[in-house]
């Protein structure tokens, strides 16, 4: 018989600890593709966040480091300069990224570190129980903003890619949903060139990875995946907004 | 050469291939030594954004195998607390230069000890220990960094070399050891990509169930358990005599000033004079307790290192206790006029 469809080499049996309807599983999968596809595997070396991706380290199938909360781009920094040879990523989630580690992601970028960070932005914090996100939308409800996020109270929500991308090191940066299956497709595509420019020297690559949170949300995962399309793609555009040689889109 | 300067050019003698680190006054010579000098040496040097990007640049560097430091002051190494606890705990080598300036706060950028609790206590948060070397000049800073990496690499576990504000800016002659970089051996633990191996490398100190965090602190407690049997370093001056200073770095050169000035008084004064700060050499305190009339330490704080002193000396011999603090440095008459009224029997509290 032949095998058409099987777990990537680069995760291992582990189970996932996500809860039901989290897209984490979807992205880990499509990393472990793309590191299996360029044949990387051996040579990658991942950073596991802090958040609800902190075991990351148990499903990757390679070398991995867990670092602490929003430092993942300054750990990394220190392996691919150390071990240039390594192909070196970081998963992070928008506590982790877009607050606490706002300095690491920005002045990685920055200094055009041969990085590949996957970005996942599901507009609250997941682990420590759904709290206001950096990227919590105006209106939505979270544990901290029970009468929902007030722009004038609160803040504004941060779109990471469009910051990165006015970033001369930066070389790309893209915005990519799990929602739907054209949409992993897309994402799939992404997140391998983003392994790419990596791979060929050219210099930071992200990619933010819209993302569902149907248990802090309070939704069944279907009704999470509707509230993506409906609210949040409108604010969180997708899209490659800076490729190598094209400068910022 | 100036202290930052040597222990910049130690570090690359001793195989240190990685530099991150934020300019602050007054070790900025060591960050300047270190970008000049480690493109030279094949190394990578990163002025960081911030002391806590450096300390886990530190991290990072230090996973994947390489010899890795970061070096601060005072204000800076509160921020490196943060992945210092993550070192310890994810038992990953590097090694942490803090050049002490007054404090709290911002403080002064005048030379101080009032580290000395965060470095030998920890620091960061969690149950750990970091071995603390303290040199007493520039010869011995040389001579100390290049320990700090093979101490770090033996034990996998973060070392401060904790110098001051004076040990960094003063200059003395100094003698590099001949010879090529050692040979390092193997690290089979880093993560440096699986070819070879079977099974990915993982560094970590996340352990979610007491049992199993409660398992991984009783093998550190090991480790620093061995590190208190082998690696307790210090100098006994003058075993024989009546009174003893305890001092370390810059205070101990200024005891001896006064050391010698106590001589015309008829006193006979020896010092302790530990170089571990953590492991604490009581052995020293215990090997001239039975004799001593009194200690008197002396430090540029409001008094830490005492505390240890106390505890050594266990209540069998009065300990007294002179500090300046802020970044002010103790005279050698200041000392001499402590020791005469403690044999006076004037010493006040101790």
């Amino acid at each position: 018989m032949q095998r058409i469809f099987s777990r990537p080499q680069a995760l291992t049996g582990v189970p996932f600890h996500y809860c039901p309807g989290c897209p984490h599983g979807i992205v880990h999968r499509l990393v472990a593709e793309c590191l299996d596809e360029q044949g990387v595997r051996e040579r990658a070396v991942g950073i596991a966040p802090v958040g609800c991706a902190v075991f990351a380290y148990n499903y990757f199938n390679c070398d991995m480091i867990q670092a602490a909360h929003g430092r993942a781009p300054a750990v990394a920094t220190g392996v691919k300069r150390s071990r240039p040879d390594a192909v070196v990523f970081t998963y992070q989630g928008d506590g982790d990224l877009a607050a606490i580690g706002t300095a690491e992601i920005i002045h990685a970028a920055t200094r055009g570190e041969r990085i590949t960070v996957v970005f996942i932005n599901n507009a609250i914090y997941g682990m420590t129980g759904g709290q206001m996100a950096p990227t919590t939308l105006v209106g939505q409800e979270t544990t901290t903003t029970p009468r929902g996020r007030d722009a004038s109270y609160h803040g504004h929500p941060v779109r990471i890619p469009e910051m990165l991308a006015l970033l001369d090191g930066a070389a790309y940066v893209a915005r990519v949903s799990v929602h739907a299956p054209g949409h992993v497709n897309r994402a799939r595509r992404a997140l391998r060139r983003a392994f790419e420019v990596q791979l060929s020297n050219q210099g930071f690559s992200l990619v933010e990875v819209v993302s569902s949170c149907p248990t802090n949300w309070g939704m069944t995962p279907v009704e999470a995946l509707r509230w993506v399309e409906q609210h949040m793609l409108p604010y969180y555009r997708l899209g490659e907004f800076k490729v190598p040689g094209h400068g910022e889109a | 050469m100036k202290g930052n300067e040597a222990i910049a050019e130690a570090a690359i003698r001793a195989g240190c291939r990685f530099y991150a680190g934020y300019p602050i006054t007054p070790q900025n010579e060591l960050c300047e030594y270190m970008a000049r000098r480690m493109p030279e040496a094949g190394g990578t040097f990163i002025q960081s954004e911030s002391e806590i990007a450096a300390i886990n640049m530190v991290y990072g560097a230090g996973s994947a195998g390489a010899r890795a430091m970061t070096s601060s002051s005072s204000p800076g190494i509160s921020l490196k607390q943060e992945g210092i606890s993550y070192l310890a705990g994810a038992e990953v080598p590097g090694v942490i230069v803090n050049m002490v300036r007054g404090g709290p706060g911002l403080g002064s950028i005048q030379p101080a000890q009032s580290d000395y609790f965060q470095a030998t206590r920890g620091g960061g948060h969690g149950d750990y220990r970091t071995i603390v070397l303290g040199p007493g000049g520039i010869q011995e800073a040389v001579e100390l960094t290049m320990l700090a990496f093979d101490l770090a690499d033996r034990y996998r576990n973060p070392v401060v070399v904790l110098g001051d504000g004076m040990m960094g800016q003063m200059m003395e002659p100094v003698r590099f050891p001949e010879g090529p970089p050692p040979s390092l051996s193997p690290k089979p633990w880093a993560t440096t990509g699986t070819p070879g191996r079977d099974r990915p490398n993982i560094i970590n100190s996340l352990y979610i169930e007491a049992e199993a965090c409660e398992r991984h602190n009783q093998h550190l407690l090991q480790k620093y358990r061995e590190m208190e049997l082998r690696e307790v370093r210090y100098e006994l001056v003058d075993p024989e005599a009546e009174y003893f200073l305890v001092a370390y770095g810059t205070s101990s050169r200024i005891c001896r000033a006064a050391m010698a000035r106590a001589v015309a008084d008829g006193l006979r004064v020896g010092m302790v004079r530990p170089i571990t700060l953590w492991p604490f050499p009581r052995a020293a305190i215990e090997r001239v307790v039975g004799r001593a009339r009194a200690f008197l330490t002396v430090e540029m704080s409001a008094g830490q290192m005492v505390e240890d002193v106390r505890l050594a000396v266990e209540g069998r011999r009065p300990v007294y206790f002179f500090g300046r603090t802020g970044g002010a440095v103790p005279t050698p008459q200041e000392v001499m006029d402590c020791l005469k009224m403690i044999r006076e029997g004037r010493g006040g509290e101790w």
